[in-house]
């Protein structure tokens, strides 16, 4: 098309015009000031991106992929960071341009979205304004042009009636819709490249799926490049042409995002692939399997295991739970009247024998949380019985509550949070011993001597305080505690969720290791499907506080039936670019909340057996169509 | 919100009876009494005295006369002076223009000049001149407002001869720059404790606000730093601000009767001491009521505002 129109032009000029890269990235080094000493957090990273392209960058925390992208924005505090090298957008140095012209092609040519949609939009200002402002800036357009540009944008991003949430505040939006809103703003001006730096981390599966295929679907209609940031191989599988992977600031790897899957190349990358879980890879095999241990330096990996049987086959399973409700109210006005509750834990029923684990799975706020905390009686339920080896927990109090807590334990999931920043870690897991009078200070370092071994770490560990700990080996210690008064069951309350792939990984395989070595019964609560697949025996879904889906982990991912198990195992994206579907049908909805009026009676659920020890509940019309 | 604001004027009801039945009792704790001064005088027999004292009432019960006095103020009745028989509102309200005059004037002072330094201090966080502002508001605020304003006379009045050494104005002139030239002094002591409590305030608040990551967002679409600033950064470090204001108020109302009472100015915390010396009840009674309203008025005004300001706080 354009050889016809305009004849003038070269055959070969066309051809250097579309292969020119929008982005060209050589020999770039950032490096940030400590102590009066440059630290390079990004070492010699080079690699262009092509128009339309999309290229991820792939790493864990800390390898520089966040700094990379912060550097081509030039949002790099000048005080405390440098960047050396070339950057070239479009045929200019963003290195050596002036501030001034730099603010010219931020949200211009260059736009960028952020890992946190809660906090990246300005709460005092309303969505439309934040979008309208940038139209303004850049483009010069007036007022009124402005803001039918933005509910024309924020049309493009799904968001329903547009024209009347313009004034809206960020407040009223879901986390899903703010990112939407964050797309619309990096949009407005048609930048050649886009950057989003983990843009669907902190959002839930179903979520992440609307925002990969909008961004996928505008990607096609306005042509623009896109570097995308994750730690995520399946989205990267998912959305990337090619991919940069990153490791300790350096880019180990550069490669066509199918071959990157396919035959990786660096010890790394192999490493990094093997620590991904795959849904579907668990087809078959009915018990839990450790993730492959792949050394990071030579590339050589073990031949990973189905574990052993560790399913206790006692009569009586060690966790027998029934119509367990939970319900917080929602006061409101001069008398603080009830004005609504929340049915966060509905008539919730299931059994978890000892040496088994069993996944509670399900989206921000359909209760699977509370229910963990239930069951402990950290939060008090409002109805149903707990039984933990035939004893009624919920019907115990002080002394006898705190006498049988130490055969239940719960470990969280920022290990960052739950640890005393002022308590050595030795103290932090010799304090449930002490505290219960179950040993002396002597026989207490010796317990945590053991403790610290068994998660994997060292005795000599024990004076250590928790910042000197990575994320990783927090966890463990998070872990080590949970074990000190030696439980039956571990609620892990999305203990994995916050760590990166491998150290992910590993942890799992510690606590599948444990569970063979002690008989731990886990209740493990995740939003993480592949996950679950992994390291779980039997699978609940939760949605809404019910369960609507429980049995067996092989029958239940292998034939799902509620619409809703579904619906959430169609959205996890699959790390394996060839099964990459086109287009992905995705409804635009949001994740409901359990909120009812005071006067709600929950409806009666009657509940089907599709096969042993595999129940659906039986759905209604709200699923057809 | 209406039905807010009526929940909180009950509760602001019932704190008045509180405070003023606390004050009602110190008061008459004190020993003395309104009849001490006239006790002096020779030509005052014992049955003078106990006639003006049935005249006053305070020959009744304690309890009675709180009652008495109470029920006088809830139908509107705030009593007469016993020094000179005035109506204690009109008293009041008589004093009040000039303390007004001079809390307005420091507030201005002290919140211009707060901010500034506040919002300079963060932005250029560990500069010479943010310890500069961080020394100089530590002494400001460990230097206690009656010996600053004693230094104040010494130097600018006595030493100087720059300013006069208290009152409103010149008697005989009263002229808008005889009023300003009176103002001066007052209003920068009063404004020097307010200035640095500001500040710190203010620097804490922008601080958190310039790493939030919604300023992160600004920058990346390519806005001018100026419209950061006053748009997106000082629009939501202004929030906690006006809390401050709410807290503060009740520390200038005691700041102006310190300086008040230094610069000899004829406001309400000069009344306040001088009708405390006379023991005139009413009038006392009077002024603490009507501070309390101010101050309670004052923190309904700076909660509502917030719900105004800030879009995520809805009262209802």
């Amino acid at each position: 098309m354009v050889m016809m129109s305009t004849g003038a032009i070269r055959p070969d000029q066309v051809i250097a015009e579309a292969t020119m890269p929008v982005l060209s990235v050589s020999g770039l080094t950032t490096s940030f000031l400590r102590e009066r000493d440059w630290f390079p957090v990004v070492r010699n990273v080079s690699f262009d991106i092509a128009p339309r392209e999309t290229v991820a960058i792939v790493g864990e925390s800390g390898s520089g992929k966040s700094v990379t992208a912060l550097s081509i924005m030039r949002l790099i505090p000048k005080e405390s960071g440098r960047s050396d090298g070339r950057i070239m957008l479009c045929g200019r140095d963003l290195l050596t341009l002036p501030e001034a012209s730099m603010k010219d092609i931020r949200g211009n040519d260059v736009a960028m979205i952020f890992q946190e949609p809660m906090t990246s939009l300005n709460p005092v200002l309303t969505i439309g304004f934040q979008i309208a402002e940038t139209l303004i800036q850049h483009r010069g357009l007036s007022r009124a042009a402005a803001e039918a540009e933005t509910v024309r944008l924020l049309d493009r991003v799904r968001i329903p009636a547009a024209k009347s949430r313009f004034h809206e505040h960020p407040h009223r939006f879901s986390g899903g819709m703010r990112q939407r809103v964050m797309i619309a703003m990096a949009l407005a001006c048609k930048p050649k490249l886009l950057i989003a730096d983990e843009p669907t981390t902190a959002l839930d599966v179903t979520i992440q799926a609307q925002v990969l295929e909008l961004l996928k679907e505008l990607q096609r209609e306005e042509g623009m490049s896109i570097l995308f940031i994750t730690h995520d191989m399946g989205v990267v599988a998912e959305i990337a042409d090619r991919t940069v992977v990153m490791y300790g600031g350096q880019a180990v790897e550069l490669e066509a995002t199918s071959r990157i899957f396919a035959a990786p190349s660096h010890p790394y990358t192999s490493a990094l692939l093997a620590a991904v879980p795959r849904l579907g890879s668990m087809d078959g095999r009915p018990r839990p399997m450790r993730f492959p241990v792949v050394d990071k330096v030579t590339g050589t990996s073990d031949e990973p295991v189905e574990t052993a049987d560790t399913v206790s086959t006692a009569a009586r399973p060690l966790l027998e739970v029934s119509n367990l409700t939970t319900r917080f109210p929602i006061r409101s006005g001069l008398f603080g009247k009830l004005s609504g509750r929340v049915h966060a834990v509905e008539n919730v029923s299931f059994t978890l024998r000892a040496g088994e684990t069993l996944a509670l799975v399900g989206e921000s706020g359909c209760g699977k949380s509370t229910t963990g905390r239930s069951i402990l009686k950290l939060t008090e339920p409002d109805a149903g019985t707990v039984l933990i080896d035939g004893q009624d927990v919920l019907a115990m109090s002080g002394r006898t509550l705190r006498d049988f807590r130490k055969h239940m334990q719960i470990v969280f999931q920022d290990p960052f949070a739950s640890l005393n920043p002022r308590m050595s870690v030795g103290a932090a897991i010799a304090a449930p011993l002490l505290a219960n009078g179950l040993a002396t200070a002597s026989q207490a370092r010796d317990t945590v001597a053991d403790l610290l071994v068994r998660v994997g770490l060292t005795a000599d560990m024990a004076a250590r305080f928790p910042h000197e700990f990575s994320g990783g080996q927090r966890q463990r210690i998070c872990i080590a505690r949970a074990l000190a008064l030696g439980p039956k069951l571990i609620v892990a309350d999305e203990a994995v969720s916050a760590l990166d792939v491998s150290v992910k990984a590993q942890v799992v395989n510690l606590m599948l290791d444990l569970q063979a070595s002690m008989g731990l019964a886990y209740l493990f609560i995740s939003h993480d499907i592949a996950v679950v697949e992994r390291m779980s025996h039997r699978v609940a879904v939760m949605y809404l506080g019910e369960i609507v889906e429980i049995g067996p982990r092989a029958s239940v991912f292998g034939n799902p039936q509620h619409p809703y198990t579904k619906k959430l195992m169609a959205a996890v994206p699959v790390p394996d670019p060839t099964r990459r579907a086109t287009k992905r049908e995705v409804a635009y909805d949001e994740i409901r909340n359990p909120v009812r009026a005071p006067d709600y009676q929950p409806p009666t659920r009657q509940h089907r057996e599709i096969s042993p020890g595999h129940v659906v509940q039986v759905w209604g019309e709200e699923w057809s169509g | 919100m209406a039905r807010y604001v009526l929940n909180r004027l009950a509760q602001a009801v019932m704190l008045l009876v509180i405070v003023s039945a606390i004050g009602f009792a110190i008061l008459h704790l004190a020993p003395g009494g309104p009849l001490s001064q006239f006790a002096a005088s020779a030509q005052m027999t014992q049955e003078d005295l106990d006639r003006v004292t049935r005249q006053l009432g305070l020959d009744r019960p304690l309890p009675i006369q709180y009652l008495d006095w109470l029920g006088r103020m809830l139908k509107g009745d705030w009593g007469k002076s016993y020094r000179d028989g005035d109506a204690v509102l009109s008293v009041i309200s008589s004093h009040l223009g000039a303390t007004l005059e001079l809390m307005v004037t420091a507030t201005i002072i002290a919140v211009l000049l707060g901010f500034w330094i506040g919002i300079t201090g963060a932005l250029r966080r560990y500069s010479l001149f943010d310890s500069l502002a961080t020394v100089g508001a530590m002494i400001a605020l460990s230097i206690p407002t009656f010996w600053f304003g004693l230094v104040t006379i010494y130097v600018f009045s006595v030493t100087l001869g720059w300013l006069p050494a208290g009152n409103r104005e010149t008697v005989g002139d009263g002229s808008f720059l005889d009023l300003l030239h009176h103002l001066i002094a007052p209003a920068m002591v009063l404004a020097l404790v307010e200035t640095a409590m500001w500040g710190r305030f203010m620097r804490s608040s922008m601080l958190e606000v310039i790493n939030q990551d919604y300023i992160r967002t600004a920058r990346a679409k390519g806005m001018p730093d100026w419209r950061i600033l006053t748009v997106h950064a000082l629009r939501n470090a202004l929030l906690p601000m006006i809390t401050v204001a709410g807290l503060q108020f009740p520390a200038l109302l005691g700041g102006a009767l310190v300086a008040e009472t230094v610069f000899t100015w004829p406001g309400m915390g000069r009344l306040f001491l001088d009708s405390i010396g006379y023991r005139d009840y009413p009038v006392v009674m009077g002024i603490l009521m009507f501070s309390a309203i101010m101050v309670l008025i004052g923190s309904l005004i700076a909660d509502m505002l917030y719900a105004v300001v800030d879009p995520r706080i809805r009262v209802g």
